[in-house]
């Protein structure tokens, strides 16, 4: 594969099945979007991001680019920007693992931390104030562009269809909702019986914390239509299945990806026997390390420690 | 009997209870029974008859609107979760 230059190089992933996770009669597979060049599924909401905002005429030559990102779409963003001149700024919350904010700087991004205590609602009310107060920036706002979930739906549901056409179900966990609602779609019109399941990240009190429960917040990306049940994945649990995937399978990924195994796990018996399962596994855990999730010690303890951090 | 879950932001209502048991066969009889033994709750809960947009429930970690709203059955072991509605993790 040759490509002009990263920003082409986007997609394409492997899809890997898990022969000794899945349940007796299932086969429940992995999309592992840490194999995107700056190591997540939002290298491919990144790129449409941007290229849509261009086809549309909302960017010009050099525009600054203002974003409320917990990482992985800010380091895509940062990537993408840094090759097509769109200096950034990436609004974060101040609990971010070291490794984001460090790639982040390194391809240029400037930082605008937001209190941990909000969590990514936080980045988000920062990044409107900033964006208010500067009309020359350009805010994709991947919570409510439909250039997010389109990503899915034209390069991440069809990759799935080619390769696994009679899939049954899928799951992803719920951030912006860019996942399921794209992929789902997509797979949907496909075959309206494959089932989509959202594995919803169970935070912990830190980041439900001081919140208003008037100040929820349901990203507009996110169609609850395309669902057919959501279920929350508790840190524990996301961290066992986690480990459990680099222990039995040989494969390190990031927590979300945990979480999903989850409930891919639990739907299965809602299915046919025989069913294929694609589970989304959004990155590679090497940009966790520093938070103590694969630390040897009781799953426990470490849970209670790092769930301020886990999924910030 | 069945327990609800807590969240923080309404724990002045429960003397900082983060789990009351309360008795129901459904998650609508359940949260009424918590909202009459915790007055202050019921506002916080309901919008008339539904429950208020921003906050998620759950029985047993599955949302009850994809089974079947405030009329999804509850067991005794039953774990009944209040969720405020919050933007993803990882994005």
């Amino acid at each position: 594969m040759r490509f002009g230059d990263i920003s082409q190089a986007i997609g394409n992933t492997p899809l890997v099945a898990l022969p000794r996770l899945s349940p007796e009669g299932y086969t429940i597979h992995l999309k592992l979007e840490g194999h995107n060049p700056t190591g997540s599924v939002k290298d491919r909401v990144a790129r449409y991001l941007i290229e849509q905002a261009e086809r549309h005429g909302l960017l010009s030559p050099g525009q600054r680019i203002l974003e409320p990102t917990s990482g992985n779409t800010g380091i895509g963003l940062a990537a993408i920007c840094r090759v097509k001149g769109y200096p950034l700024t990436c609004v974060l919350p101040e609990n971010t693992s070291e490794e984001r904010k460090q790639l982040l700087t390194m391809f240029g991004a400037e930082l605008v931390f937001s209190p941990a205590t909000e969590g990514s609602n936080g980045s988000v009310r920062v990044a409107r104030e900033l964006a208010a107060a500067d009309p020359t920036a350009y805010m994709p706002f991947q919570y409510g562009n439909a250039a997010n979930a389109l990503a899915h739906y034209e390069t991440t549901a069809p990759e799935i269809i080619a390769d696994l056409p009679d899939v049954a179900a899928f799951v992803a966990g719920l951030g912006t909702g860019g996942s399921v609602t794209g992929v789902g779609k997509r797979l949907k019109r496909w075959n309206p019986d494959i089932k989509v399941f959202a594995a919803e990240p169970e935070y912990g009190d830190l980041v439900y914390g001081l919140r208003n429960l008037d100040e929820g917040y349901v990203p507009e990306v996110l169609d609850l239509e395309v669902l057919d049940s959501r279920i929350k994945v508790d840190s524990r649990k996301a961290l066992g299945a986690t480990r459990e995937l680099a222990d039995v399978e040989g494969i390190f990924a990031g927590v979300s990806t945990g979480a999903s195994l989850v409930v891919a796990r639990r739907v299965c018996k809602r299915l046919p026997a025989g069913s294929q399962i694609v589970a989304m596994s959004p990155d590679g855990g090497w940009k966790y390390l520093s938070t103590g999730a694969y630390a040897p010690g009781d799953l426990d303890e470490i849970a209670t420690a790092i769930s301020g951090t886990l999924w910030a | 009997m069945p327990t609800v879950r807590i969240p923080s932001v309404l724990r002045k209502h429960t003397d900082g209870a983060t789990k009351v048991a309360a008795d129901g066969a459904t998650v609508g009889e359940v949260l009424r029974a918590v909202a009459t033994e915790h007055p202050g709750l019921a506002e916080q809960l309901f919008d008339g008859e539904a429950v208020r947009g921003f906050i998620n429930v759950y029985v047993d970690d599955e949302d009850i609107r994809y089974v079947s709203g405030l009329d999804t059955p509850v067991e005794g072991d039953s774990e009944v979760a209040l969720m405020p509605a919050v933007a993803g993790g990882a994005a």
